[in-house]
């Protein structure tokens, strides 16, 4: 390891909220050099982001406060250097970027403008700026960089948006860029790409990229170096290749494991009869066509995945089999029946037997219901289980199915963390007995060891109850762990439909293909094999 | 920095029994005053008249403006008299009826109404909206004074006709806001929740959308409370409010504005009571939202380990 440019040393932060001291980081240190790349890898509340933001002098004080440490670049204690002295070292030496660009660019102004404030801010000359600023979003691969600095924000995609986070956050050379989540928010495709271009841009300019995150692939991508980080604490340092083949901590292990997309892949079971089948469903909006005769059929006990990235339709279908949204044209049969021209006094039985399971478990259980409210709001509806005490003993039962405890019922949806939530709202969709649950990404908001609990959570009620499901998905590791069968879209159009198995091993269509190429694989061997194959191909 | 470690809050409690909102409202201290306070004018407005009636409207013209805090007339002049001698005190304790009559009934029947526009607006489609909202605009454009000058001339002056005008100025207030919450409640995934689970209109408006809703109203409302006062008052002040021998602190305030150079009781004391009362009310239903929140209740029960 060459010389560190930045050592983060024995940190220890603690926050002092309403409710008790919590110990954020303990003990933690981390060095990062020229030209390297060091991801701390860690899943919600582990503190993975504390020791970047008190490197950025961003955390809160109060509530948080620094117990002890020291964070040393170009020799000195960044813990001690005055706010002003801080401020000049910030974006100029040190840079970050963010998860989520939409919210940290400001909408009311020009991106242009923005990307050259980050210079002027720093006492450059206009001119100069503005030079350097198209040089760079050219370099980031915006089209048409004139044009670009004119635009606002909202007018750009979200891989564009975090192009434009990098060439602004690289505008004055930075020697380290820190990275929060840069490629969470995004699209697989998309995300491939913006990890290559920012691996380019370290390569050019030898700057130090310190990358947190929680998914394994993007640190079997580009990390030289990754921290594992849980609770606070280091578990784990080393190389992507020793931490994924020879890992120590129980933790890491159980990391690694919960990792999708190893499993064994599941097996149709075509003689069970049709439960759905939807025929050349159209939908547009205005002259955006979201649905293009998009078909599908789907037998009992069958788990079926929608694949595509935002903007495929993929969402679409599932609400407008839910009728949440009338279509332009087509037909969905339920068990037999007409959904789409259903009468409305037949609707409230179907909405007995088909379920959903949302995407945040935050925004989709009302905040001001109980747990046990909340899940027998159902029975409330369709006049089901009058008895009181009957219904306390199923609300008991479907809690201890989906592995929470009886006595959280009369707890509120805030009490839980984002893995329990989701439990509750399969709870919730347990309750009426269905017999078809569509998941719109009930699993992507989660961390990767509870994501893993929660399918295995769906697939044992697959197989006891012969529950099907609809999975809507973007992560194709989770849809090989669950599904049977997958469709793939783009565009509102499936291009191309088959067994999971056959799907993975062979993809005809070359999206499929691009996307599975895209899709990142934990083990940082196979990662380097893929990538050599794309260089050399 | 989404990332920022929290600690699982303390488990709330099971039920929100009276028992426990009871303990919660002893927490806090302000909010427990206001109570009182406002049970005491409670209590006064259901029995102060019965009981000092005659003693409020018995004029004494030697006591005329007599100064507040001299016992030498009795307990009932130890905030003062008025310009014909009557005991302010008493005078304050029967006013509390008819003040609180027409400001609650104003402001019940305007939050009751302008929210039960504002949720059918907002949830149903946009030409009920439409209708409704443009409805509120013309309430609105309409100088709110003019409209009581009309209708009070018109049905003559009472405290029921009172409450009709004020409570008919204050809705688009209540409506414009609930319509607003309502909007963006509605797309939320909660309600598509209940949607897909079958619940009806009645239950996504009532049991997931008001309740989302429902701390604005109560906010906006003890606001409101004070301005309703107040414009009660001016409303008697042009003659065609309360009329004499009704009383309310707005008219006493109103009657005492003559004297406020030589006797300033006559019009501080009656207004101290409506800055009281809004205080106690704005106070109250701070606690009120959140206590009745789940996610913040902890903050109220979080208190009383660190108490005792």
């Amino acid at each position: 390891m060459s010389e560190a440019l930045l050592e983060v040393r024995n940190l220890s932060v603690d926050f002092h909220t309403a409710r008790g001291t919590v110990h954020a980081v303990k003990n933690v240190s981390w060095s990062i050099g020229r030209g390297e790349t060091l991801a701390i890898l860690g899943e919600s509340g582990s503190g993975k982001s504390v020791s970047a933001s008190a490197v950025m002098n961003l955390l809160d004080m109060p509530p948080a406060h620094i117990i002890a440490g020291e964070i040393l670049f170009g020799g000195q204690d960044l813990l001690k250097v005055s706010y002003e002295e801080h401020r000049a070292l910030n974006g100029k030496r040190i840079a970050m970027i963010f998860q989520d660009p939409l919210s940290h660019f400001n909408p009311v102004y020009t991106v242009g403008w923005q990307i050259v404030e980050t210079m002027t801010a720093h006492g450059r000359p206009a001119e100069q700026a503005r030079a350097r600023a198209l040089e760079l979003i050219a370099r980031v691969g915006i089209p048409d960089p004139e044009v670009a600095l004119n635009k606002y924000p909202h007018q750009f995609s979200g891989g564009q948006r975090q192009r434009l986070m990098i060439a602004m956050a690289l505008m004055l050379k930075p020697d380290i860029l820190i990275a929060d989540e840069p490629t969470t928010a995004l699209d697989v495709t998309i995300q491939a790409e913006v990890l290559a271009l920012l691996k380019e841009l370290q390569k050019e300019t030898g700057m130090g990229l310190v990358l947190i995150t929680h998914d394994l692939g993007v640190v079997a991508e580009i990390a030289d170096r990754v921290v594992v980080m849980s609770k606070g604490q280091i578990v784990e340092q080393g190389t992507p290749r020793d931490v994924y083949h020879s890992a120590q901590h129980p933790y890491t292990r159980q990391l690694i494991g919960a990792a999708p997309g190893k499993g064994q892949i599941n097996l149709l079971n075509h003689a069970s009869p049709v439960l759905l089948e939807v025929k050349k469903l159209c939908k547009s909006y205005g002259a955006f066509a979201a649905l293009k005769d998009v078909s599908l059929t789907l037998h009992r006990g069958q788990s079926l995945a929608v694949v595509g990235e935002s903007g495929s339709g993929k969402s679409t279908l599932a609400r407008a089999i839910l009728r949440l949204e009338p279509v332009d044209s087509g037909e969905a049969v339920w068990k037999g029946r007409d959904l789409i021209g259903m009468k409305p006094s037949d609707v409230l039985g179907m909405r007995r037997e088909i379920q959903m399971v949302f995407q945040d478990p935050t925004q989709s259980l009302n905040p001001r219901m109980s747990v046990s409210q909340i899940i027998s709001e159902g029975w409330d509806i369709h006049r089901l289980m009058p008895d009181r005490t009957i219904r306390r003993e199923r609300v008991a039962e479907l809690l201890d199915q989906v592995g929470l405890a009886p006595e959280h019922a009369q707890r509120y949806p805030h009490q839980f963390s984002g893995g329990q939530r989701q439990r509750i709202a399969i709870a919730r969709a347990l309750a009426l007995e269905p017999e078809l649950i569509i998941c719109d990404e009930a699993v992507s908001a989660l961390d990767v060891s509870i994501q893993a609990q929660v399918i295995a959570l769906l697939d044992g009620l697959r197989q006891r109850m012969g529950i099907s499901f609809l999975f809507i998905a973007h992560d194709l590791g989770v849809v090989r762990d669950f599904a049977d069968t997958v469709l793939v879209m783009k565009s509102g159009k499936i291009v191309e439909s088959g067994p999971t198995g056959d799907i993975f091993a062979a993809p005809q269509h070359p999206y499929t293909q691009k996307l599975l190429a895209a899709n990142l694989d934990p083990d940082p061997d196979v990662q380097a094999q893929r990538r050599n194959r794309a260089s050399d191909g | 920095m989404s990332q920022l470690p929290s600690a699982t809050p303390p488990q709330s409690s099971e039920r929100s029994s009276p028992a426990i909102l009871l303990s919660m409202l002893w927490r806090d201290k302000l909010a427990f005053v206001s109570a009182i306070i406002l049970l005491i004018i409670f209590v006064c407005a259901l029995v102060g008249p019965a009981l000092l009636g005659d003693l409020a409207t018995d004029q004494n013209l030697r006591g005329r403006n007599s100064p507040p805090f001299d016992l030498s007339r009795g307990w009932a002049f130890i905030l003062g008299g008025d310009a014909l001698g009557r005991p302010m005190l008493a005078r304050l304790i029967v006013a509390a009826r008819s003040t609180m009559m027409v400001a609650a009934g104003a402001v019940i029947a305007s939050l009751v109404v302008g929210a039960a526009f504002g949720l059918v607006a907002g949830y149903l489609g946009k030409n009920v909206s439409q209708l409704i909202m443009r409805l509120a605009d013309v309430i609105m454009s309409f100088p709110s004074l003019l409209i009581a000058v009309v209708v009070l001339y018109v049905l003559g002056p009472s405290i029921p006709n009172m409450i009709l005008v004020l409570a008919i100025t204050r809705i688009p207030i209540y409506l414009r806001t609930t319509r607003a919450e309502v909007l963006e409640v509605r797309e939320r995934m909660f309600v598509q929740a209940a949607i897909v689970m079958g619940a009806s209109h009645w239950r996504i408006i009532v049991r997931h959308i008001l309740p989302q809703v429902a701390p604005t109203l109560i906010t906006i409302a003890t606001l409101d409370f004070a301005f309703v006062m107040l414009a009660e008052s001016s409303l008697s002040f042009l003659g065609i409010g309360i009329q004499p021998p009704d009383i309310t602190w707005g008219l006493m305030v109103s009657q005492g504005r003559p004297y406020l150079g030589n006797a300033w009781w006559l019009a501080f004391w009656p207004g101290l009571c409506i800055v009281v009362t809004t205080l106690a009310l704005n106070l109250l239903s701070n606690w009120m939202r959140v206590a009745l929140d789940p996610a913040q209740r902890w903050r109220l029960e979080a208190r009383s380990t660190t108490d005792e």
